[in-house]
């Protein structure tokens, strides 16, 4: 490969990473396998899921193997009614219609049978498996709620959300359809195998050369197409990657006036596409009418040796219908078995994540702590704290700090400089590695998770506020609040009038990405939630970017209101909070690098100051 | 959805060879069953064992034309269709590339995305569908009705019945079940979403003790899923048992009326045995048939949306006139400009004047949602203006062409865009013909030089989709450096120095003075800092001009000015000047 050609497969790798979740499944049942870590474990792990529903379970296989039974025998009845008008036209004797007419009913009677069977069989197997997705879907949120800070922080949104959604999924539609459909085929096939040996061994053996025949076809050509699936995968990877960045690029590709260049590109991934799309096309479309070949040559074979033994008289007439029937269901439970074990093993590979999120380490038990903070003052002390998010390498040395009741603390710094580090241990969001934090000379570790949280209120950048009413957003905070409660927070917040003003005003529905309401309105009733959360300390992020100025200044007034008489941890923005502070932690690059007041850290001369000349100085 | 397969008319030829080799296919398909009751009746009944020999022969040579037809088929149809798809494909993005904003907004970009990628991938699979079944299913059908029918005509009654009974079922589960699929999708799309709101407010959750809270609103919609799923199961799962007893039922039918029609001689038993088969073959051809009606008005939803793309013209017209000769102090104007977006009644910016002179900065201060970056967009003529005129050099830019327009300006969009491929690359964008001493020194001047060199790869390391391996900073060096390449007339900084610490922002700027001198800057900013020092600085709000001039003036005469400087700066800042 020329370094050219290296240089753009690299390119090319790196599109298609971000499209990975896109690209699977996309080749349908010829995509490149998943293989499963523990196919045996993971499945027995998974069959004990299955353990409450057992007795259903037992029905279904029962039903299984009665429809399939039923589906088998009846061709050779069919062919006893060919083998007697046969007779009777050979032998030129009346037809018996009294013995037709009574295997007709005991025909009707099977049909009647099997169908009803394969109805309970399937309505049980879907109940079965929804309730089993029912019961996954259940333990995966509820273990998300277990789970420590860390595995959130380490994972994105999409990554989690597709194991609770997607794989769930699959295993759900796999236990439907194809465990039952694994059973049938199986028993199909031995069932057919017995009922041919049973009319004519001689026809058995011919029909018996076909299938190597099959299985040789299928599996040349499944791997064959599966690369050509797996080669389309990736240039539909590639192509989604490169539709998606130039059209979010879009600004970008006009102002340097780059238009055509983005095509060629498009043009030179949709051509390659195309020549893999179409042979995976092919080479999977040629499948069946081969197939139907070696099925069509089994049959011809059939019809006429079976047509010489019936002269010889060594076969009925019916036998050879029944058993060219037998011959063209013959092949189909062995396809199909096939697809269903691939099926299988990316399911078994969609479980092992699921049971991966499963088996992830929670937050230790708590339940043994019975210390409760009665009276909350809001006194704030790190003694000797050290932090790391990994342990070799700690942010947080040694850090001391003292908050008296009703003090604010600012935390200054540029983006990205750890801010949110400090937010982390005070509300135990992580555990810090040595040292303590202590609230009204409390250990924080002595206490419950949820008490120490319930004594922080928060108002971060990031809103978060729910698809609901913007009364329940309100009301979030605390439980039972009242009509009262939540507007006279809202007005405190400075968020009633804009509340007021929209047409069903408290009533509004969020939508889900609450984008009916701006930026800045979304800070002002998550401000509104900590005034009615009414909590004893405050974390407060002041950024306001994004937000109109009008509303900025609305904000300001809210987080004023808020922090009147807590303590409070300020991200802070504002000249006038930042100067006013009883303390400022000056954070870069995840550290806490300078501490001190306005006035000290100014003399210190040293990271501080130069931000604070470079922002706020003409 | 037949608008769009017109733009198969190219693949006619093809098209044509599927129909006929199909047809030979489904003939040879269909006469296998009459050969093999011959056997039965002319060969087995009157002990000609050549004649069954002989017809055996012929049977395989039928399997063997319609086997190597067949594969032709789907040679010629994998083709036609996967083809269509590219074609349509390209089509689609290439008409994406000249839509100007209004168009990219009207549509959204994350439905565009989902136009080119999801929905013509789903019209290819109908189209590869429709080739291989319903070319070969109705063929099937009326070739095996023809066959039954020339076989026994008076037997071929039970079909009558039969097949309309089977159609009827299958309609009627589908209308039942149709509305369902959608209600899942809705629960489906619910618990994601309570889901994703989980993940995303995990820390808010946790603050506020609401866990249990959480677990109930999950548990409703996980519970609301099952019952719709098990509701639906229990119609669908009707569907199977159902085909199979009106198929065997019709079958048991054929039987006893075929018996009947043997004793009076007027079938033979071979006949009837042809018949059984063929019977098969029309049942299933109707399934077949029925299984597309169902895919189709899926499809058609896709196909809508792929012609709305392929049908919205963009309202941007290019000029034909050349711009006059660069003159040093060219200037660019806007003149009571004002600007609607399509979907608004009130416009977004109204009444805009203002001059930028190359050699001075202006700037452009106000809230979200006050019109600064329409301004610029309106400038790129990304957008074309209601009412007044942008003049650059003069010349209204409507005139020009719209490569020839931005080939005088640099704009540095707020949300930094990088694409996947190398650094140097993505610099190049500025400047095509840019070498290496051109691109460091641009990434030197944007303070972009040294983390670029920290890596071993140096200009040549690869960022993934989005630049998503660099921080938000890094990316908008890079992207200031690629706009610094260009050396452009005017300079657009749409509020481009926000993701910047202090310290950078302050080096970058004293740095960028330098490049460009001879340049007009023109910087949208909500920080006040930022733009303090600009020649000229515009206050907008709500999409209007509330003041005009220099820090100090805007100071005295401007409130929503002072506003912003006094929430910014603090009051003793201002008290200072």
């Amino acid at each position: 490969m020329s370094e050219e050609n290296k240089d753009l497969e690299k390119k090319r790798k790196a599109k298609r990473v971000n499209n990975q979740q896109g690209g699977r499944g996309q080749g349908g049942r010829f995509a490149t396998l998943e293989k499963p870590k523990d196919f045996s474990g993971s499945v027995r792990r998974l069959a004990g899921y299955l353990k409450p529903y057992r007795v259903r379970m037992a029905i279904v296989i029962f039903m299984a193997i009665g429809a399939t039974i039923f589906t088998v025998i009846s061709p050779i009845i069919i062919g006893q009614i060919t083998t007697s008008l046969y007779n009777s036209i050979t032998t030129n004797t009346p037809i018996d219609f009294n013995f037709i007419k009574n295997t007709i009913f005991l025909l009707i009677g099977i049909y009647l049978v099997a169908a009803s069977f394969s109805y309970l069989q399937q309505f049980l197997m879907a109940s079965v498996s929804q309730r089993l997705g029912y019961d996954l879907r259940k333990q995966a949120n509820d273990k998300i709620h277990k789970l420590p800070l860390k595995y959130f922080d380490s994972k994105t949104v999409g990554e989690i959300l597709s194991r609770v959604t997607n794989d769930i999924d699959t295993i759900i539609s796999t236990m439907q359809q194809s465990v039952t459909q694994l059973i049938t085929s199986a028993l199909t096939f031995i069932g057919i195998f017995v009922m041919m040996l049973i009319i004519s061994p001689t026809l058995t053996l011919i029909t018996l050369v076909t299938i190597p025949l099959s299985i040789l076809i299928t599996r040349n050509i499944a791997k064959r197409s599966q690369v050509y699936f797996s080669k389309q995968a990736n240039a539909l990877g590639e192509l989604n990657g490169h539709v998606e960045e130039t059209y979010t690029g879009h600004v970008t590709v006009k102002a340097y006036s780059r238009e055509n260049q983005f095509i060629e590109e498009f043009n030179e991934i949709n051509d390659r596409l195309y020549s893999h799309a179409w042979k995976a096309q092919f080479v999977s479309g040629i499948i069946m009418p081969l197939m139907s070949l070696v099925n069509n040559i089994g049959y011809v074979f059939v019809a006429v040796v079976g047509g010489i033994f019936v002269l010889r008289g060594n076969i009925t007439i019916g036998s050879v219908q029944a058993f060219m029937q037998y011959t063209r269901q013959f092949t189909q439970p062995i396809v199909q078995t096939a697809e269903i074990i691939n099926i299988l093993q990316s399911t078994v590979a969609s479980a092992e994540r699921v049971f991966e999120l499963l088996d992830e380490d929670e937050e230790y038990d708590e339940s043994n702590k019975v210390l409760k903070l009665e009276r909350p003052r809001g006194e704030v002390e790190f003694k000797n704290v050290t932090f790391g998010y990994t342990k070799e390498k700690p942010l947080i040395k040694d850090m001391n700090l003292y908050a008296s009741p009703g003090e604010t603390v600012a935390i200054v710094g540029p983006t990205g400089a750890g801010k949110t580090t400090i937010v982390n241990l005070l509300m135990r969001f992580y555990e810090i590695d040595d040292g303590e934090i202590l609230i009204d000379g409390v250990n924080t570790k002595d206490l419950k998770r949820e008490d120490v949280r319930k004594l922080f209120g928060m108002v971060l950048q990031d809103t978060w506020l729910f698809n609901g009413t913007i009364k329940e957003n309100i009301a979030y905070g605390k439980e039972n609040a009242t009509d009262e409660e939540i507007m006279k927070a809202a007005k405190l917040a400075q968020a009633d009038h804009f509340i007021r003003t929209l047409p069903k005003g408290y009533d509004t529905v969020l939508n889900e990405e609450a984008s009916n309401i701006s930026q800045g309105q979304k800070q002002l009733l998550t401000i509104a939630r900590a005034i009615l959360a009414n909590p004893t300390i405050l974390i407060l992020d002041e950024a306001t970017s994004s937000v109109d100025t009008r509303t900025e200044i609305l904000i300001q007034k809210g987080m004023d209101v808020l922090m009147k008489g807590r303590t409070s941890f300020v991200i802070a923005h504002r000249l006038s909070t930042i100067k006013n502070a009883d303390m400022i932690l000056v954070m870069n690059n995840g550290q806490i690098i300078e501490q001190g007041t306005h006035e000290e850290l100014m003399k210190l001369n040293g990271f501080y100051a130069d931000l604070y000349n470079s922002q706020f100085a003409a | 959805m037949i608008k769009l397969f017109k733009n198969l008319k190219s693949y006619w030829k093809n098209i044509v060879g599927v129909l006929t080799f199909t047809m030979i296919g489904v003939l040879c398909e269909l006469f296998l069953p009459r050969l093999m009751g011959n056997i039965v009746d002319n060969g087995v009944v009157n002990g000609d064992i050549n004649y069954i020999l002989k017809t055996g022969l012929q049977m395989i040579i039928f399997a063997i034309v319609g086997t190597s037809s067949m594969i032709v088929s789907a040679y010629l149809s994998s083709k036609t269709a996967t083809g269509f798809g590219r074609d349509l494909r390209r089509m689609v993005f290439t008409k994406v590339e000249g839509y100007s904003l209004n168009e990219m907004e009207k549509l959204g970009t994350s439905s565009l995305i989902t136009r080119t990628t999801n929905d013509i991938n789903q019209i290819q699979q109908v189209a590869i569908m429709s080739l291989r079944m319903m070319v070969r299913a109705p063929l099937m059908l009326i070739g095996g009705f023809v066959m039954a029918f020339s076989t026994n005509s008076t037997l071929s009654r039970v079909l009558l019945i039969s097949g309309p009974l089977l159609l009827i079922v299958i309609a009627t589960i589908g209308r039942v079940a149709f509305p369902f699929f959608k209600k899942i999708q809705e629960k489906i799309d619910k618990i994601n979403k309570v889901m994703r709101e989980e993940l995303s407010g995990i820390r808010v959750i946790r603050a506020f003790n609401k866990v249990d809270f959480e677990k109930k609103r999950f548990e409703k919609a996980n519970k609301d899923l099952t019952e719709t799923f098990l509701k639906v199961t229990r119609i669908m799962t009707l569907v199977m048992p159902l085909i199979m007893i009106i198929l065997n039922f019709t079958n048991v039918a054929v039987i006893w009326f075929g018996s009947n029609l043997i004793s009076t001689n007027n079938m033979e038993v071979g006949q009837l045995m042809a018949f059984i088969q063929y019977v098969m073959q029309i049942m299933f051809s109707l399934i077949m048939v029925s299984v597309i009606f169902i895919m189709i008005p899926r499809a058609s939803a896709s196909a809508t949306r792929i012609n709305e793309v392929l049908e919205l013209q963009s309202d941007i017209v290019d000029g034909v006139e050349k711009l006059p000769e660069n003159k040093e102090g060219d200037i660019l104007e806007l003149k009571d400009v004002t600007f609607n977006y399509f979907d608004s009644e009130t416009p977004a910016v109204k009444d805009i004047s203002f001059k930028v002179k190359k050699g001075q900065t202006t700037a452009i201060i106000g809230g979200t949602g006050s019109g600064k970056s329409t301004i610029l967009n309106l400038i790129m003529r990304f957008f074309e203006p209601t009412s007044g005129e942008i003049l650059l050099n003069g010349k209204n830019i409507k005139n020009i062409s719209q490569d020839e327009l931005r080939k005088h300006f640099s704009l540095i969009p707020q949300k930094t865009v990088l694409f996947t491929g190398t650094i140097r690359d993505n610099i190049k964008m500025g400047k095509e013909d840019a070498t290496d001493e051109e691109i460091i020194e641009a990434l030197k001047i944007a303070q972009a030089y040294d983390f670029v060199q920290k890596n071993k790869e140096g200009l040549d390391y690869i960022l993934s989709q989005g630049g998503k391996n660099l921080s938000g900073g890094q990316k908008q060096r890079l992207s200031i450096a690629r706009a610094i390449v260009r050396r452009p007339d005017f300079y657009l900084f749409d509020d481009s120095f926000s993701a910047l610490d202090f310290k950078t922002d302050k080096i970058l700027r004293e740095e960028l003075k330098k490049v460009t001198q001879n340049s007009g800057v023109l910087i949208v900013a909500q920080r006040i800092s930022t733009i303090m020092d600009a020649e000229t600085i515009v206050v907008l709000d709500d999409g209007e001009i509330v003041g005009m001039g220099n820090h100090k003036e805007l100071l005295k005469s401007c409130e929503v000015y002072r506003e912003i400087a006094q929430s910014q700066l603090g009051e003793e800042a201002l008290k200072d000047e």
